[in-house]
């Protein structure tokens, strides 16, 4: 079974995000007030093929924790789907 | 005697024969170790040079971390053998968990090129041993992600420790408590940012360099010396 798999990786609260920090004071020079809490983060989607969901996303966790994000310094949260599906 | 120091070479390293060179001259028998190696016999001490190993991609040292040599030096560094990760190097280290916290981009988001002064913070490693605590050294840095950080506990626990090496005398690139260097607990893995093989001759700009290099080697000489019999060179380790 093909599951589609969406990965956001953000900093820890209270980590420095220098590019978060940039966006946050480059908006209001552009006229767009009001912005707070910027925070950049990235976000890594591939198809992963798994016999169930749960293995799947077991699969994912464990690719998040040895590879996909740091955890010193980095969260991540995977949202694990059949592929395919309506909207994905 | 002469050390035998192993210096790694991983895909995109680019400081390898930098560090052989600078470590040659102070008397040492450096060898270049592929990455794909999972062997470390008959080496006193090891280097991971600095670079882009692997690329860097998706975050310096997170590809790296997984080379089969990372397994012989973690093997290396638990029965107390010397091991100095520099740059890159010690972004690598970071990654595989050899020592604390991590480093992330640039306060600034440049890339700096530079040379810096630092300050010995502790004399309780393999690097600094040698060097008067206190003491400033002009080194040159050269990095994107360089911001040491690490949570307050992990700080508290370092500082207390005296695991705090080197430190910024003008903090360059944000670092946490403008660490530029680290130890693990037992002093003998080391990391930082700064080059000191490129301080390693007047002609460079600066040899400040050298006592931290000095200081490798004394490191590497004793463990050589209270290390058990070696596997001879040619033989199949073990």
């Amino acid at each position: 079974m093909i599951f589609a798999v969406t990965v956001e990786v953000r900093g820890l609260s209270g980590i420095a995000d220098p590019e978060g920090q940039t966006i946050e004071r480059a908006l209001p020079a552009l006229g767009f007030g009001g912005v707070r809490d910027v925070h950049v983060g990235k976000v890594i989607t591939f198809e992963l093929d798994a016999p169930d969901e749960a293995d799947a996303r077991r699969r994912v966790e464990e690719m998040c924790d040895r590879l996909l994000a740091n955890p010193v310094i980095q969260r991540y949260e995977a949202d694990v789907r059949p592929a395919g599906g309506a909207g994905s | 005697m002469t050390p035998r120091i192993g210096v790694v070479l991983f895909p995109g390293s680019n400081c390898e024969h930098d560090v052989a060179r600078a470590l040659a001259t102070l008397g040492a028998s450096p060898e270049i170790v592929w990455h794909g190696d999972a062997s470390l016999d008959g080496l006193d001490a090891v280097v991971v040079p600095g670079g882009f190993a692997h690329g860097d991609y998706l975050r310096p040292g997170a590809i790296a971390r997984f080379s089969p040599v990372m397994g012989a030096i973690e093997r290396f560094a638990g029965a107390g053998g010397p091991v100095l990760g520099i740059c890159n190097g010690f972004q690598v280290l970071t990654e595989a968990g050899l020592l604390a916290g991590a480093l992330m981009r640039n306060a600034g988001l440049r890339f700096i090129c530079s040379t810096v002064e630092c300050t010995v913070s502790s004399t309780s490693s393999v690097l600094t041993s040698g060097v008067p605590a206190g003491a400033t050294l002009r080194l040159p840095i050269n990095h994107y992600e360089g911001n040491y950080t690490c949570d307050e506990a992990t700080l508290a626990e370092l500082e207390a420790n005296g695991q705090l090496v080197l430190r910024y005398c003008d903090n360059p690139n944000g670092s946490t408590a403008a660490i530029a260097g680290v130890a693990n607990r037992a002093g003998n893995v080391v990391g930082l940012m700064p080059h000191p093989e490129r301080a390693s001759d007047p002609l460079l700009g600066s040899a400040d360099g050298v006592v931290l290099l000095r200081s490798f080697l004394d490191a590497a000489r004793a463990y050589a010396s209270g290390s058990p019999q070696r596997t001879a060179p040619g033989s199949i380790a073990s």
